[in-house]
């Protein structure tokens, strides 16, 4: 019910709208709750509204501290 | 898929199991809650339990907003929706639930209601536009995820002069239902739950941010770790937690820190004040009247509040006795534990909430988990690490 999921902005459009695209599927969603929003950008979607942006740079930090936890757990 | 697929690496959470496995003291036993039927599924899909040590064990919570619903709502939005002026709008999830008597917005559907079911509360707007002559209520339901669309609806709808849109408003708040599984009297009388942390919902998070938790920790002295729906988020955040027990912590931990900040989406908080205000009690199935637990309409917004405006009743209603979905709920009795479980209630055929959304324990270990466990006590209950 409440799960949100990953899409990326292909086009933002006016009304605080954007097209987005999950793994080629396209919508057309509600932006008016995110500021700056550009092209190629990640969000979280929730019901047709976007929730929150992904932040790439912390993205690939829980990346990289769950690979690191991995490898303790490897030599565990 | 860039932002799931990652998190799904099998071989990344055995390694990390393995790391939960070396740090867990054996001479404990470490139970953690996950509050949001997102995690439950996440951790049946998954099978993230057969991955963690026997001492280590999960907990299903109450959040799943279609499950805590109680069975008095469905029946007051039937009864709205069986009104020939009326066109219901609600979310897919609720059209299965049970009502009283084998009733569901599904059967009263085919009964002749006008009934739709709807993605979006833009699509809501959208038939509310194109219908003037239809009095179009939403049945908003949700955490705090799904209540900023709600709002921004409303907003569109105020300022479009839509007079013929309404919300039946059911949406209901995490941190309220945490405090009260930790001290509602009847879960105290219980008793059997022991509980040494939570994995808070991370999308809730996106909106309220992690700060609402610090109390929890604080005063009940129990760690949070705020975490994602992928197996691997779940992992992490279950490693997170083993490590704040094992150094006597109770901290707000955010393993989510891709998409939730402290103070989490400030201008989805804002559209939510404006509209809504705190229900003094409301009834959560499973955990009773939990106070300050709900959201209800402002009072100057009541031309829009559909409660008002249809003098909706919600009639006194009670479950089947024989279901247990209310110590399913709390946690203190697993699917299994129920005799309706697999025999009259099944996905197809459920009595209670916990079976029909698919993130209620039931859906979840009936898709995912029955086999399991059986095969779980064939091995002697040995974990496979």
């Amino acid at each position: 019910m409440c799960l949100a999921i990953p899409v990326q902005v292909k086009e933002v459009l006016p009304d605080n709208m954007a097209k987005v695209t999950l793994d080629g599927v396209s919508k057309i969603v509600s932006t008016a709750l995110i500021d700056d929003l550009r092209p190629g950008d990640y969000l979280l979607l929730h019901v047709g509204y976007a929730l929150a942006k992904i932040d790439p740079q912390e993205a690939e930090r829980t990346l990289a501290l769950i690979r690191e936890a991995a490898a303790m757990g490897d030599a565990a | 898929m860039k932002y799931i697929d990652e998190y799904r690496d099998g071989r990344l959470a055995k390694d990390i199991a393995r790391q939960i496995a070396a740090l867990a003291d054996p001479a404990r036993s470490y139970h953690f809650m996950e509050f949001c039927g997102g995690h439950t599924h996440a951790i049946s899909r998954y099978g993230l339990e057969d991955l963690l040590p026997a001492n280590v064990r999960m907990i299903h919570g109450p959040g799943c907003p279609v499950c805590v619903l109680p069975i008095g709502r469905i029946d007051a939005a039937i009864a709205l929706a069986m009104r020939p002026e009326i066109t219901l709008c609600t979310y897919g999830d609720l059209m299965r639930v049970p009502g009283s008597n084998g009733s569901s917005l599904l059967k009263a559907k085919a009964a002749g209601a006008d009934i739709r079911m709807v993605y979006s509360t833009l699509d809501a707007l959208r038939i509310a536009e194109a219908e003037l002559e239809r009095e179009v209520v939403f049945f908003a339901i949700g955490f705090e995820t799904t209540t900023p669309p709600t709002a921004l609806a409303l907003k569109a709808a105020i300022a479009k002069g839509l007079g013929n849109f309404s919300i039946f408003c059911n949406h209901v708040l995490t941190p309220p239902a945490i405090q009260n599984i930790l001290e509602s009297p009847d879960v105290r009388k219980l008793g059997t739950i022991k509980i040494d942390g939570f994995v808070g919902p991370a999308h809730v998070s996106t909106v309220i941010g992690t700060e609402p938790y610090e109390f929890f920790a604080g005063e009940f002295q129990k760690p949070v770790v705020v975490a994602g729906f992928e197996p691997l988020d779940v992992i992490q955040a279950i490693l997170m937690l083993v490590r704040q027990v094992n150094d006597g912590r109770h901290e707000v931990e955010n393993q989510y820190i891709r998409g939730v900040t402290a103070l989490g989406n400030e201008k989805a908080q804002a559209e939510v004040a404006n509209f809504f205000e705190l229900r003094e009690s409301f009834e959560w199935r499973g955990l009773g009247e939990v106070p300050y637990g709900a959201l209800r309409l402002r009072p100057k917004y009541v031309a829009y509040d559909a409660e008002k405006r249809f003098s909706m009743v919600t009639p006194a209603a009670k479950d089947n006795p024989a279901c247990e979905c209310g110590a399913i709920l709390r946690g203190v009795k697993r699917p299994a534990d129920c005799k309706l479980f697999g025999t009259v209630c099944t996905l197809d055929t459920p009595m209670g909430s916990c079976m029909v959304s698919s993130e209620g324990a039931c859906a979840a270990h009936w898709t995912y988990g029955r086999f399991r466990e059986k095969a779980r006590q064939v091995d002697g209950g040995r974990a496979v690490a």
